[in-house]
């Protein structure tokens, strides 16, 4: 706390806005970034199409380091962002993508030559999301990862067929522009902050130390990471929250290790980070996350903030209580962990204390034998909550029998819920189709799930039973089946 | 089709002197043009009126909706409210100094309540403050009462409690009843098609400014620029020549800012006035959502009768539409529903009968198809219905019953099929979409999986063009040169996205022989082209094309003779000169050719006038409602659509494999901007009809009121393999340069993808089992289905 109050510059915004510093010290921390670009500096480029993350018009790109330390073009939603977020960071909007000369950015370039826009509201954030791609090394497999890319820019006039074209034409070219340059350059700077305005106040600590004499100071306050969940209640219901830690400036929170016995993900590893990570690791997880939000989520959204959130619906809960994890929490007093079936007590409850923070999860590996799937069905594939969402993890051992069964469900109770009484229909039984479908009934006495405007109860109970017997027969073929580029549902084909 | 070049076509005026050397193709007309306003979408320059910079002094609105579907307001008290700092007024319907009404036909649509709410949402008052912060700060405290009263929210509570906002219209031929009684297989049922929320991505804004004289300017997002100054008029108590109007371009429209701009428009010009101070209107998606109407759902009864042979023979229709709580443009949708509830098909008897039912709900408005989808989706629900229960394959009993030679060639509404492309436009398609093989493919894969099948289907679209209002198909335009050669274009049409500006400037390039690049089409006001009809109806290019042309023959027409005399060509000759690659010339004589800029220089130089109007109406179109007898429409659109689907029979869950599109366009004015407009029409039809659901629950209440809990189809639902060909050699007699209209009947083109749906559901039952599948089709809705086969 001391150095913050006697540096001056932790006293006030600072961040690079294309190529120029900028310098806030009176405003709201609850400015949105997207409202500061339009309000305040009339950059009306970017557009608000629904200020809560679900049709991109308001994107932009923030330069952010990896948990390789290398910086990346990675494009968010401006309207969830509040401008604290941006703290010593590098952000671009398309009024910069022009150059000096004039010349467009290729992204500009391929979109107006593919006739990409007709009413173009929502052609600049397409542009800035292809702005990203451009500058992706990963894009070998590209249809998904194209979908993956665009799916949080929602265009309402030109059914996408020619976006996808402009996104062919430079997704991954790399070109050593000016942008490739810039990012070189980004090098990470710190994000403290200590800001006080407009009756508001907002922390952004970089050393856990210094975060528990904030919360010392301010115990009333509410903890912020990506924001995608809490900058909702400012931008629907505009409430203004007196008192903001951000967590992000903290980096021992962001690591991911691993250990012979298991994995440790830090609680602000953002979901974009953890899909590219768990793709080799945890498979199953990597499959959950492929249609969690859509990219521009993904790069703010954090594991930590997904499961404190407790949303009955968060995806990574069922998913992580299939693996087994446990939830590292941590306090001024020390550690302690939690079994994650034990951290969710209640609708959007959990067994954080005050003060306390969730750290990491700690996953233990999958034996060889464990066949793991996670299933997400929503009335749309991208970019949509879920109606019902499973995580499944079943090791069977000698003569077929089941030795190990976690099944673990979101959106069939008030909390992400294990089911306790189908699995232990599972336990010690033949993995076979029989014993499923007898495992299946069993799934009525552990949910008695509501009907709501994403699908009726009857559905989500239909749904959920045929997501174990299309595990089944899903891990028939393989063990932890990764999905395929443009599959149907959730669970995938196959020949019989 | 050539890629276009990719040239900033206005930014860069070209040197008058340097046009002549041009070497481009002679005309832009038929050529792949780029959006004129491409470059500037990406490059954010692109300015939408939320985007202009805030005057000074401008103030901000915030509507005061109410919180019940139906009640009497019993008190308003405004007084605490009016005290929060930063608020400059809060305006109820006493301050209205016209009258206080918005509806676009029929007055019963109040601009603010007085005595009585009639949807959750609709505007009581209007907050006018200096920040949203304070305009959301008074609005807590304004004090209304409301004594609630019993609501109709759906369209069997409004049948029953005969809660009507039309009278029946009917249509008939023959005597139905006797014909179904003979037919030899009957059908009978119910079809329900949804809402759907327009989701334009720019939200309903204006900018009202006040002017000398008591005049107001307003930049406004709206489709109907003439009908937004006609109601600001009336409810400001003013001639219409005090307002202007103009539209600087829309962020989508798709019907939902024809009649829908035009309130929260007049509630800005009121407050600007009032307050002397700008002012702007905004709505936030949740608000734009909750407060303004949607597409029609509809509710249609039928009994069909078909010979096994899978001839249709009678046909009869009850359609009921949820108008919401005032009319708005409902009668002529389901007018329209009614004209297309034949579709492609001869119907030899029927009768259809069609009512608006009133609701408490948002008031349902123009939506891409104008009820055409709606009407449609019946006839082939039935078709595909037929098929499944006759056992034939679906799209031979489809071509069996397409309109034909004459006595098959007359429309429920006696109109003469002529031209009729559909024979020939279905026999092309099954062969470039390789249906008959594919089918087969799918066969034997539903065979070999046990969870997934597939569905193929081939469906048809005939759309009616013209307003069916018809004194409605009128346009004008203002076509104004300047010496050197350059070119203002003022039409009366609206630039929503759907690129009738690219081709607005195309016909104007064309006809004064210049290139597109020295005309700029203007932001559309109604102080240049006035009394213009709305941009609907897929009308803007027919009409507004055939009023520019106009206007730039007659100033052809006045430069010729100063040309003839630059060429030193007998005034005689003057009308064999050409206008042509930014050349002036004799027909006989090209290598004599003048630069158009010299020709506008001369002629400003001797006195002649620069600037034209133009005008344009539809010939021949007529309809007489009593009888139900007339020709409504100048001539109809065509096209078909082949869509493959896979379906998990889990969870329900779909994807759109492969859609080969054939569309009539007659000889495409700008074919890039009609492809766009085939594809863009055609997802959005898939949005309605299978991931897009708009719930209200039983209060009233839109439980689906931003894209969190409504879903439009994102990039991923968009098939991977999408071809879209333009029928060819179609030209279209009668129409600006043989083109034909684009922008609404492709969207029906998305039932092939029901119909595709309806056959994969079958193959997870026995054949011939009956399928139950609702629209739109959601996971939920299509495993209700699967199980229903499954179950029989
Ligand atoms: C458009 C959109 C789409 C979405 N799609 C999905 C989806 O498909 N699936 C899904 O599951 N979710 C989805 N979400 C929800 C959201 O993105 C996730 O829950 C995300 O992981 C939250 O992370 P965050 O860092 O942004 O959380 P924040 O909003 O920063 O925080 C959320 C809550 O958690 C608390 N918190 C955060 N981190 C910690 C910590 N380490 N210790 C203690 N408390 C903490 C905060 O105080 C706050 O109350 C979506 C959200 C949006 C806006
Ligand atoms: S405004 Fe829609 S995602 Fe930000
Ligand atoms: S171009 Fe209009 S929403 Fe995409």
């Amino acid at each position: 706390m001391e150095t913050a109050r006697s540096n001056p510059k932790v006293n006030r915004l600072r961040f690079t806005l294309n190529g120029r510093q900028v310098e806030e010290a009176r405003l709201s921390p609850t400015t949105t970034l997207l409202r500061y670009l339009r309000d305040k500096l009339q950059l009306t480029g970017t557009k608000e199409g629904c200020a809560e993350g679900d049709c991109g018009a308001c994107t932009v790109a923030i330069a952010e380091s990896g948990p390789d330390g290398r910086p990346q073009w990675r494009a968010v939603n401006a309207c969830l962002i509040l401008l604290p977020m941006v703290q010593g960071k590098t952000v671009v909007t398309v009024e910069a993508l022009r150059g000096e000369d004039g010349a467009y950015h290729p992204a500009q370039e391929a979109m107006a030559r593919a006739l990409g826009s007709q009413c173009g509201y929502c052609t600049p954030g397409i542009v800035m999301s292809l702005f990203e791609a451009t500058y992706r090394e990963d894009l070998k497999d590209r249809p998904w990862k194209l979908d993956d890319q665009l799916c949080g820019n929602l265009c309402r006039c030109t059914g996408y067929r020619p976006i996808r074209e402009a996104a062919d034409r430079v997704a991954g070219s790399c070109p050593a522009d000016r942008f490739a340059q810039g990012l070189a350059q980004a090098a990470p700077q710190s994000m403290e902050l200590r800001l006080e305005a407009e009756g508001q106040k907002f922390f952004t600590p970089v050393r856990i130390g210094a975060l528990w004499d904030v919360l010392d100071f301010v115990p009333e306050a509410r903890f912020v990471v990506g924001g995608t969940d809490l900058s909702l209640e400012v931008t629907k219901k505009f409430a203004r929250p007196p008192v903001l830690v951000s967590l992000e400036g903290i980096a021992e929170l962001r690591e991911l290790k691993e250990t012979e016995g298991a994995f440790r993900i830090g609680a602000t590893v953002t979901i974009s980070e953890l899909e590219a990570w768990a793709e080799s690791r945890l498979p199953s997880l990597a499959r959950m996350v492929r249609y969690f939000g859509a990219r521009q989520i993904k790069h703010r959204g954090t594991v930590g903030g997904n499961l404190c959130n407790a949303s009955p619906i968060g995806d990574l809960a069922p998913a992580l209580m299939s693996l087994g994890a446990t939830a590292v929490l941590v306090s001024r007093a020390g550690e302690r962990k939690v079994p994650l079936d034990a951290f969710f007590v209640g609708y959007r409850k959990t067994a954080l204390q005050p003060k306390e923070i969730l750290a990491a999860i700690e996953v233990p590996r999958p034996g060889p034998e464990a066949r793991a799937v996670c299933y997400k069905v929503s009335k749309r594939r991208e970019l949509d909550i879920s109606t019902v969402s499973a995580g499944f993890l079943v090791e069977v051992g000698a003569d077929e029998l089941v030795i190990r069964a976690q099944l673990a469900f979101g959106g069939m109770a008030a909390t992400p819920k294990r089911a306790l009484k189908t699995e232990a229909a599972l336990l010690g039984q033949k993995w076979a189709a029989a014993t499923v479908e007898a495992a299946a009934l069993k799934l009525a006495e552990d949910f008695t799930p509501l009907s709501d405007h994403r699908g009726s109860a009857a559905y989500r109970a239909r749904v959920a039973a045929n997501l174990l017997r299309g595990f089944f027969e899903e891990t028939r073929v393989h063990a932890q089946p990764t999905l395929t580029s443009r599959h149907t549902g959730t669970v995938q084909t196959y020949e019989l | 089709m050539a890629g276009p070049s990719l040239q900033h076509p206005s930014s860069t005026p070209p040197n008058p002197t340097e046009v002549a050397q041009l070497e481009e193709p002679l005309t832009p007309l038929h050529q792949p043009l780029l959006h004129e306003s491409g470059l500037k979408h990406t490059s954010g320059e692109a300015r939408y009126v939320d985007d202009l910079p805030s005057p000074p002094g401008m103030a901000l609105c915030l509507v005061l909706t109410s919180p019940h579907a139906h009640a009497r307001i019993t008190r308003r008290d405004a007084a605490k409210a009016r005290a929060v700092p930063g608020v400059h007024a809060i305006l109820f319907a006493e301050d209205v100094p016209g009258l206080n009404d918005v509806g676009p036909v029929i007055h019963d649509e109040p601009l603010f309540a007085v005595n009585e709410v009639q949807f959750m949402g609709q505007s009581v008052g209007v907050v006018v403050a200096e920040s949203y912060d304070a305009c959301r700060a008074a609005a807590k405290l304004v004090e209304v009462d409301y004594e609630p009263l019993p609501a109709i929210t759906t369209i069997d509570q409004a049948i029953a409690q005969g809660s009507w906002l039309s009278d029946p219209h009917v249509m008939k031929r023959g005597d139905v009843d006797a014909e179904l009684w003979k037919s030899e297989v009957k059908l009978s049922g119910e079809v329900r098609t949804g809402g759907q929320e327009h989701f334009y991505l720019e939200t309903q804004s204006t900018l009202a400014l006040p002017e000398e004289d008591g005049s107001v300017r307003l930049l406004c997002s709206t489709q109907h620029p003439s009908e937004v100054q006609a109601i600001v008029a009336h409810v400001l108590h003013v001639g219409r020549h005090l307002i202007t109007v103009e539209v600087p371009r829309m962020g989508g429209g798709f019907g939902g800012k024809e009649t829908q701009a035009a309130p929260f428009a007049a509630m800005a010009a009121l407050a600007a006035l009032k307050l002397k101070r700008p002012v702007k209107i905004w709505l936030n998606r949740d608000q734009d959502m909750a407060q303004t109407g949607k597409r029609h759902p509809f509710m249609t009864r039928y009994e069909a009768g078909f010979a096994r042979s899978g001839e249709l023979k009678a046909l009869k229709l009850e359609l009921f539409s949820d108008g919401g709580f005032s009319t708005d443009l409902s009668r002529a949708i389901l007018d329209r529903a009614m004209f297309h509830s034949d579709n492609a098909y001869y119907v030899p008897a029927l009768m259809f009968t069609g009512r608006v039912c009133k609701t408490h709900l948002p008031s349902n408005t123009a939506f891409r198809g104008f009820g055409g989808p709606q009407g449609m989706a019946v006839i082939e629900a039935i078709m595909s219905r037929a098929a499944e229960v006759l056992g034939l394959d679906p799209a031979e009993l489809r071509a069996k019953n397409f309109y034909d030679d004459a006595p098959r060639n007359v429309t429920p509404y006696f109109m003469e099929v002529k031209h009729d492309r559909m024979p020939r436009l279905w026999k092309e398609l099954l062969a470039s979409s390789d249906y008959l093989a594919r089918k087969s493919a799918i066969e034997s894969f539903n065979a070999s999986h046990p969870h997934a099948r597939r569905g193929l289907a081939i469906t048809p679209v005939k759309f009616g063009i013209s307003f069916t209002t018809s004194f409605l198909n009128q346009a004008g335009a203002l076509v104004v040169m300047y010496a050197d050669g350059t070119v203002q274009l003022n039409h009366g049409g609206t630039e929503m996205g759907q690129g009738l500006h690219t081709k607005m400037m195309a016909i104007c390039a064309h006809e004064l022989g210049i290139p597109p690049a020295s005309v700029r089409a203007m932001t559309t006001a109604t102080d240049k082209v006035p009394n213009t009809s709305a941009t609907a109806a897929s009308s803007g290019s027919d009409l507004n094309g055939a009023a520019v042309k106009v206007a730039c023959e007659t100033l052809r027409a006045r430069l010729q003779p100063v040309a003839a005399r630059l060429l030193g060509v007998p005034s005689e000759s003057a009308g064999d000169i050409l206008f042509a690659g930014g050349k002036v010339f004799l027909r006989t004589r090209p290598e004599l050719a003048l630069p158009f800029g010299k020709v506008t220089q001369e002629a400003y130089l001797s006195q002649v006038p620069m600037s034209a109007t133009g005008f344009y109406k539809t010939p021949d179109i007529s309809y007489d409602k009593s009888t139900g007898r007339g020709k409504p429409f100048h001539y109809f659109a065509y096209g078909a659509a082949v869509s493959e689907v896979e379906l998990s029979g889990l969870t329900g869950e779909h994807r759109v494999r492969r859609v080969d599109i054939l569309h009539d366009v007659g000889a495409s004015l700008v074919p890039t901007i009609d492809r766009g407009q085939v594809e863009g029409g055609f997802i959005q039809g898939v949005g309605w009809l299978t991931c897009e659901e708009v719930l209200f629950d039983a209060k009233g209440y839109l439980l689906t009121h931003s894209p969190d809990t409504y879903k439009i189809p994102a990039f991923g639902d968009a098939p991977l393999d999408f071809r879209v060909q333009l029928l060819e050699d179609a030209a279209q007699p009668d129409v600006i340069h043989g083109s034909k209209a684009v922008g609404e009947p492709p969207l029906m083109l998305a039932l092939s993808v029901v119909a595709a749906l309806r056959h994969a559901v079958t193959a997870f039952g026995r054949p011939g089992a009956h399928v139950d599948l609702k629209m739109p089709c959601t996971p939920e809705a299509l495993l209700n289905a699967i199980e229903a086969v499954r179950s029989v």
